[in-house]
């Protein structure tokens, strides 16, 4: 199998988990073609027998963060409305659009981490690799993401109450 | 009992079940009796299965032909372009209706792919169907034309029931930015159907090819090369037969 078909059948996993970080499905296959474009710029620097997942995540990480950085949207992130998965006529639950509009509210960094592990299943030491953060900070950025998307889901706003560990 | 602290880390590793399994009964145990903990490893993985529910039909939509391309860069992607969709499970290039017993070169697939595309992408458009309206056809006309470097021209279908809308200027080949762009008229017929005229010069492939149809999921597609300029004619709506007939007025009212 070459790099290119490896790289096609990972495409829905990385349309995923683009959809689930930015929401607009739009958005968010530009930003898995933006990712891909780079990937084949950059395709010297991946190490072969490594995983290839891990290292496409780690150039949408480089690719959003750039994106993100040059559309100057650190700061509306919060509160930004998301749309639902695109699936035309589609009905989604009530409660996967509260999910979706929670997931929004949590900041960027945040959500990355919550949805490489959670939804991703990468490992901690992968997904500190893919986000280029020692593993101590995907463990404190994992609990205030779940902390903070508990308190949003159950409607009680406000700071935890736990101590986080870092 | 004797109980280790439970470090926050922990329990996210608890929560995600990735912690040994000698740690994991302890703190199954300390779980137990710390209902204030408990309740919040529940509601963390109650988090992660509604995540996993929520985005999972990402996985079974078709994957857009932009990102296939995107990820086999045109000189890995020689005729491997078909096996590309065949894998990732699109009927893309399903339904092609071949002259002879010759395949269409890549290149004219990828054309008639592109007219697909930029149909399903603007005929739709309620506000902003086009950029330049026909009110003002020789204005739009002197546009393309000078931007593709090759005088165009929007064939009056008007014998096939289709008045012209306006038109808009598009990327070139591949949208690479060497590549002269490409221009797309729209038509209408008085029962709202559109049409779509997708018009690239400088064709590299010079010879005159007999229509070709080609089916890019819903939208239809005739397509046929002239004298360097390649034509295609795209519409979601109509049967492929009426869209022939059409595509035989553009013929015409292009080669008087």
């Amino acid at each position: 199998m070459t790099d290119a078909d490896s790289i096609v059948e990972l495409i829905p996993r990385l349309r995923r988990y683009a959809r689930a970080l930015v929401g607009d499905r739009h958005a968010a296959d530009d930003l898995v073609q933006d990712t891909l474009e780079r990937a084949w710029a950059k395709l010297h620097l991946y190490r072969r027998g490594t995983d290839l997942r891990a290292w496409l995540f780690t150039v949408m990480h480089n690719v959003h963060v750039n994106q993100v950085r040059s559309r100057r949207e650190t700061v509306s992130l919060e509160g930004e409305v998301l749309e639902l998965p695109g699936r035309a006529g589609h009905d989604a639950s009530l409660e996967a659009r509260d999910l979706e509009r929670m997931l929004a509210r949590l900041s960027v960094e945040q959500r990355e981490v919550l949805l490489l592990v959670s939804l991703e299943n990468l490992s901690y030491e992968a997904a500190a690799g893919a986000l280029g953060i020692p593993i101590g900070t995907v463990m404190s950025r994992l609990s205030r993401a779940r902390e903070k998307l508990r308190n949003l889901m159950e409607g009680s706003p406000g700071p935890g109450r736990l101590q986080v560990v870092k | 009992m004797s109980e280790l602290p439970v470090t926050e880390a922990e329990l996210q590793a608890y929560v995600d079940a990735r912690l040994p399994e000698s740690r994991t009964a302890e703190i199954d145990r300390y779980i137990a009796g710390h209902p204030e903990e408990a309740g919040r490893v529940a509601a963390y993985r109650s988090q992660s299965d509604q995540l996993r529910a929520t985005f999972e039909p990402v996985l079974g939509e078709p994957v857009p032909a932009r990102l296939v391309r995107a990820a086999r860069p045109r000189h890995v992607r020689i005729w491997r372009v078909a096996a590309a969709f065949a894998l990732v499970g699109l009927g893309v290039l399903a339904g092609w209706q071949l002259h002879g017993s010759l395949a269409p070169p890549e290149a004219q697939q990828s054309f008639a792919h592109d007219a697909a595309v930029a149909h399903a992408t603007y005929s739709p458009e309620v506000r902003h169907a086009v950029e330049v309206g026909a009110d003002q056809e020789a204005h739009l006309v002197a546009w393309l034309s000078k931007r593709l470097g090759a005088k165009v021209r929007a064939p009056n279908l008007e014998a096939a029931g289709y008045s012209l809308m306006g038109g808009r200027l598009l990327p070139g080949e591949d949208g690479s930015a060497g590549a002269a762009p490409t221009a797309q008229f729209m038509y209408q017929c008085n029962k709202g159907t559109r049409v779509t005229l997708y018009v690239r010069t400088h064709v590299q492939d010079q010879h005159e090819t007999a229509f070709r149809f080609a089916r890019d999921r819903s939208v239809g597609v005739f397509y046929w090369i002239d004298r360097s300029f390649g034509y295609a004619l795209s519409s979601a709506d109509i049967s492929k037969d009426e869209l022939l007939k059409v595509a035989n007025v553009a013929y015409q009212q292009l080669n008087p």
